[in-house]
This record gives structure tokens, sequence and C-alpha cells, in this order.
């Protein structure tokens, strides 16, 4: 099988996570998007050590998974600690930081 | 001369600076006597100077000359400018000058000057210009001299403008001090061009070494010294201040505007006069701008019926004579200095009596409405009576001495100069006499043109301006005192120097010996066509203005006498050629500094300040639009890189 169509379906998860993060207003919606993105960047690393013979890429994926479980908890909590206070998990709703 | 006088010399500059600085220093508790510290002052001045002379007359010729250094000024380098003081018979000639009359016109202001609650002050300022008079005259270099040539411009300056309450005073006081500063680049550029040239601005080295320069540099250097001149002895083109300058008090007129100050100009060119030898095209230049002026002068002078204004007009044609001698080499500088003496004995006899006058008849100037003052003030009629047969230049009167050989000299050379400069001369003589006895005439002769009773009928006031009410009188004998010495030095100074031309040999070890050329026509003939020419303009002015009603106001006239009662358009010339443009100038820059300068670093300004507006409307605050953002920018970073890989394999 073709290692390129790896690439493409690594493109359309990223293009679903994109578009998920630009067009939902719920945090946790959004989050989850970006997770996906997340994980077609992973793929498409994964795909390019392949296709490559070089292990740089895999090694970078654990990071980026590393990370990213991370990033879940620190932004989960986030996400948590803004619905407590304002009772809403809409992004369009935490914009006090603007000019 | 010994030692001991030399070392006299420093005095004579600080002795009316002190007295110049007590009184200014003092302030309003030395108003009740300060007149008197600053006529002591020049008083004491004129006995050093009189020391420092008669130690020189008992000298030998060659040892007359002397140089006394009293400190190093300035050492920088290769420059070195002494502090020193130059005692030779040029020298002593102004220091004689300057300390006698300025002591004479010192005196006279007290009285003159007796209602003014400025008196003091005036009398500082008087002190102020004899120091800088003397240090200009005394000085061994050129910038120590330029020192002094400011401190009369500053004098000169302060004093015009004297009674500054009036605005038109201290309009003539900055048009006199900006026309000046016109000169004083002259003056500058040429100390320049010496350092430049000779290593040095002292007269020893400048002087000493000027035969062996460049004829160029020689002759630029004669041209921005008598740039300097003419600013300083108000010669064309820098004539127009003058005439204003007679806003300033009468004494001021007399001391500064027709004895010293303004003859400056033709000492720095006699003392300048090795350098000049140099450069025979700036001789001629000199000689020319003498003839020029001479002529000017008197044309103004004719049509002037204010009587300050027309001695003014005098001062600068009788200075032109002496620019005139100046630019003849060594054969006229010992008569331009000659006539600058006798010329600052009767000029300032001439306007001490017109202040007189004015005294007399309220401060009014206007000859218009004088006329048949002789008997109300016989000594002002008298003094000024033989000051004016003084500058007419009828013998045996001082002036037929001194301004005769001047004549006599511009009659000398080859080619068409000496017809031409000789010819100017003898005519500028003629017209001398017709203006000067016009203004002699129309003030004390002919029927009165003013009403002595104030209830006294219709001829009294009641006809407004042109038979004015007065009350005419003799001035006090502080007053007449200086104009009776001043008139004894008219008639007998020139007798008394020319006799066996011993002033001519006096000044010899400055001006050098001159050897006796003949004027192209004989020398009786031409005293013949003098005389004859100083007859015929007196006569014609004795018809007009003594025989003849002189009407109150000035009649309707042709052109040529409109333009000379204007001052031949000389402001007028002045504003069109150089102010209009110099205005047109500055504005343009203003203009162009206002919308291209500015308005671009404006604009430049704006348009930062727009796009910062512009950017803040992209922090929305809405996560979602930052995100779109980020991804819109990684989008453009994958373009370009796609594009320039392509590019590149390309």
């Amino acid at each position: 099988m073709d290692l390129v169509n790896y690439l493409y379906l690594a493109s359309i998860l990223f293009a679903l996570g994109a578009t998920t993060v630009l067009l939902r207003r719920n945090a946790i919606v959004v989050f989850m998007g970006v997770e996906l993105m997340l994980n077609a960047t992973n793929l498409a690393l994964v795909t390019f050590a392949r296709m490559h013979g070089d292990i740089t890429g895999q090694v970078l994926a654990f990071f980026v998974m590393v990370v990213a479980a991370a990033e879940v908890v620190v932004g989960l909590a986030i996400i948590v600690t803004i619905f407590r206070a304002r009772r809403s998990a809409s992004v369009d709703d935490v914009n006090l930081l603007k000019s | 001369m010994t030692m001991q006088t030399l070392s006299l010399a420093p005095w004579l500059v600080a002795t009316p600076l002190i007295g110049a600085a007590l009184l200014l220093l003092v302030g309003r508790r030395s108003d009740r006597w300060g007149h008197w510290l600053g006529v002591l002052a020049s008083t004491a001045t004129f006995v050093i100077g009189l020391v420092i002379l008669l130690d020189m007359l008992g000298a030998d010729a060659e040892q007359r000359v002397g140089v006394h250094t009293a400190a190093n000024w300035i050492d920088v380098g290769p420059l070195t400018v002494d502090l020193g003081f130059q005692v030779d018979p040029l020298s002593m000639t102004f220091v004689m000058l300057i300390t006698f009359v300025g002591s004479l016109i010192h005196l006279y202001s007290v009285a003159y000057m007796s209602h003014d609650r400025d008196r003091r002050r005036f009398f500082a300022y008087l002190n102020l210009f004899v120091a800088a008079m003397l240090l200009l005259v005394l000085a061994d270099s050129y910038l120590l001299l330029f020192v002094g040539w400011e401190g009369v411009g500053l004098a000169s300056f302060l004093l015009i403008g004297f009674w500054d309450h009036h605005l038109p005073n201290a309009v003539a006081g900055k048009k006199a001090f900006i026309m000046n500063r016109v000169g004083d680049m002259g003056l500058i550029a040429a100390m320049m061009l010496m350092l430049a040239t000779f290593g040095g601005v002292d007269f020893g080295t400048v002087l000493g070494t000027a035969g062996a320069a460049d004829q160029g540099t020689t002759t630029a250097i004669g041209l921005l010294l008598l740039l300097a001149a003419c600013g300083k002895s108000a010669q064309l083109p820098l004539q127009a201040w003058l005439g204003d300058a007679m806003a300033g008090p009468t004494p001021v007129s007399a001391l500064i505007h027709a004895a010293t100050m303004v003859t400056a100009g033709v000492y720095l060119l006699v003392r300048s006069g090795p350098l000049l030898e140099a450069a025979p095209d700036a001789q001629l230049v000199i000689a020319i701008v003498g003839a020029l002026t001479l002529l000017f002068g008197a044309i103004v002078g004719c049509a002037k019926d204010d009587i300050k204004k027309a001695l003014a007009a005098s001062t600068m044609s009788q200075i032109g004579y002496m620019m005139l001698a100046a630019g003849l080499g060594p054969v006229g500088y010992a008569f331009a200095i000659f006539h600058l003496l006798t010329h600052g004995f009767f000029k300032a006899g001439l306007f001490l009596g017109a202040g007189s006058v004015m005294h007399a008849m309220d401060d009014d100037v206007n000859m218009r409405r004088f006329g048949g003052l002789a008997r109300l003030l016989p000594v002002t009629a008298i003094t000024m009576g033989l000051g004016w047969l003084a500058i007419l230049g009828v013998p045996p009167f001082s002036g037929f001495y001194s301004k005769d050989k001047i004549i006599e000299a511009a009659f000398v050379g080859e080619g068409w100069r000496p017809w031409v400069f000789g010819i100017v001369a003898l005519v500028g003589a003629g017209i001398t006499a017709y203006y000067m006895s016009r203004l002699f005439f129309m003030t004390f002769m002919g029927r009165r043109r003013w009403a002595t009773e104030l209830a006294g009928g219709a001829g009294g006031g009641a006809e407004g301006d042109s038979t004015p009410v007065r009350h005419p009188h003799e001035s006090p004998w502080l007053m007449t005192l200086p104009m009776i010495v001043l008139a004894v030095g008219s008639v007998g100074l020139g007798f008394a120097l020319n006799a066996g031309d011993r002033f001519v040999h006096f000044l010899e070890p400055v001006t050098g010996h001159a050897e006796h050329h003949d004027p192209v026509l004989p020398i009786w003939l031409i005293i013949t066509l003098t005389l004859t020419l100083v007859v015929v303009g007196a006569a014609l002015a004795f018809v007009q203005y003594a025989v003849r009603s002189v009407p109150t106001t000035a009649p309707a006239a042709p052109a040529v006498v409109r333009a000379a009662r204007v001052d031949l358009h000389q402001d007028d010339v002045n504003e069109a050629v150089v102010m209009l443009p110099g205005k047109v100038l500055t504005r343009s820059m203003v203009f162009a500094d206002r919308t291209a300068v500015d308005a671009g670093w404006l604009g430049l300004a704006g348009g930062v300040g727009r796009l910062g507006t512009w950017l803040r409307g992209l922090q929305s605050g809405y996560v979602r639009q930052y995100a779109a953002m980020t991804l819109g920018g990684l989008g453009v970073i994958v373009l370009v890189i796609w594009l320039v890989s392509t590019m590149a394999t390309s």
C-alpha cells in the first residue's frame, strides 16, 4: 500500500480538527479538535519516519503524545475552572483580555 | 618716545571705560553728578593723549612709531594676538580728535541733555563710545581693532535709539546696527584671509609682508576692507543708515555720526595703506566708491529740509572725499586724514549749532519753519557761519586747505582717472557750497517763518503748522563754549597744520613719503575753478533762499528733486534688492519646511498611528478568530516554503 495515503488521511484529520476548532463554541469540543490535529500530526510524523527510514519522526511523535497528555490535564482543569466561575463553556464568552 | 609715555597708552582706553562702567554700575544714585564724571573721564583722557603727543613731537620722526604690548590676549598654536597699542602719528591724530572734540561734546551735552531724566545713562554711553573708538584707533592688530569697531557700533546703536520710547528712533538704531553688521562681515572675512595668507592679523605682519603676497589675495582683502569701511562710514552701497541715525540726540550726531565713528572706515583704509598698494584694483574701487558717495550725499543734501539730515548727507559726501583720497594711494592718505581732522571740527561745530537751533526752536528740525534767526541766536549764527565757510572751502578757513588738496590729488594720475575723479571732486565742491549755503540761509537769513506770540492774532498758532509759535533764545554758555572752540578750530586748524606741509610730514612715518606729482591741470587753475564753483553755488543758494521767500511746505518739484528728498530712493532700492528677496527666501523656506519636511514626518507619524488603530481592531477577544489567524499564517508560511522550494528546483 502506498504510504502517501497515510499522509492524505493525516491531512483530512488535521482539516477536520482545524474546522472543529474554528467553528465550534463549546470548549470541550474545541479541545477535542485540538487533540485531533495533534494526532493527525503524529500520524504524518510516523509516516514520514517510515518513508525516510529515519527514527526521528517516531521519537517526535512520542514527545507530542507526552506533551498532549500533559496539556489535556492542564487544559481540562482550566476549562472546568472557567465553567465553575462563569457557568459557561463557550470560548466566545472568554474575552476579558481584549483591549 | 620714552617707554613711560608709551605705557600710558592703555590708560587712554581704560579711563573712559572706567567712567562708563562706574556710571552704569552705580546707577540712579549717580544721577546728580554722573554727567560731570563723564566729562571728567573724557577730559582726563584728552590730557593723557596730550602728554603722549607732546612726547611724540619731541622725538625724531623715525622714533615716533611705537607699540606698547600690555598683555598677551590670544595664544593658540601658531596664532598669537597681543593686547597691543599702536602709538604713532596716525593713531595720535585720531586720539586728539576723539578726545578733544569728544570732551567738548561731553560739555555741550551737560546742558543739552539737562532736561532728560536719563542724562547719566547718556554720558555712560558717550564714555563707552570714546573708549571703544580709542581702542579702534590704538589697536595694533586687526582683531583688536575689530573689538573697538564693534564697540563703537554698539555705542552708536545705543545712542541712536537713546530715546527708544519713540518707535522710529529704536527702528533707526536697529537699521544702523544691521547695516553695520553687513560691513563687519567684510572685516571678519578680511581677517580670515589675512590669517590664511600672512599667518597673523597684527599690522606688523600683515602690512609688512603684504607686498610679497599674491595680487588676487590682496585685492580680495582690500575689497573686503572696503566693504567694512562702507558699512561704518556710510558709503555706497551701505549708506542708508546715516540719515536715520539722526534720530539720536544731536551731540551724538555731532560726535559719532559726523566727527569720529563714521570716519573709522577711512582710518581702516589709510592704516591698511601698504596692503592696498599691493592691490591697485581695490584702490580704484575705493576711489570710485568715494566719488559716487561724494555726489550721492551732495545731491541728497540739496533737497533735505530736515537740518540734521541735510548735515548727515553732507557728512556722507565729505567722507566720500576722504575715501576718494584714500583710494588715490600715498598721494591721498595724508590729505584724507587732514580733511578728516578739519571735517571733524567744522562738522561737529555745525551739528552742535544745529542742536542749538533746535534747542531754541522747540526741537523742530524743519528748516522751512526757521528763517531770520541770526539776530536772535548771534553766537550760534556766527559759529555756524564759520563752520559753513570752512566746509565751503573758502580761504583761509580749514576746509580750503584740506578739501582743495584732495581735489588737487584727484587730478593727479594718468589716463581717464584724473579727469573723472578730479571733475567729480570739483563738481562736488560746487554742490557742497550750494546745499550748505541753503542750510545756512534757510536757518539764519530771510524772513521769519514762525510766530513769536501765542495770542498774536491770525498770524499765530491759528494757521497751524505753517507758522508755529516759537520763543527762540540763545543757548546757555555750556553749549555755546564748545561751539566757539570748534569754530576757532574750523577757522585756524587748516592753516596751522598746513603751514610748511607740517601735518603731511607728521603723518609720513605711517603713510609713507609720497612723491610729488603734478596734476593734469595747473594748480592755480584748479583752485580758481573750485572757488568759482563754490561762489556760484553759494550765490544760487543766496538768491533762492535768502532773497526770495521760502515756502513753509516743500513745493512741487521735478522728479530728480523729489527723488533726492527721499534719499534717491535708497530705502526702496535696499528693500527691492535685499529685503524683498530675503523675505521671499525665508517665506519659501518656511513654506518648504511646512509642506515638505514637516508634512513628511507628520504624515509618517499619522500613518503609523492609523496602522495601529487598524491593527487594534484585530484584537477582538475571540479565541476562534485568533486561531483562524494562526491557521491563515500557517497557510501563508506553507505557501511561501512551497513557492521557494519549487523555484529553487526549477
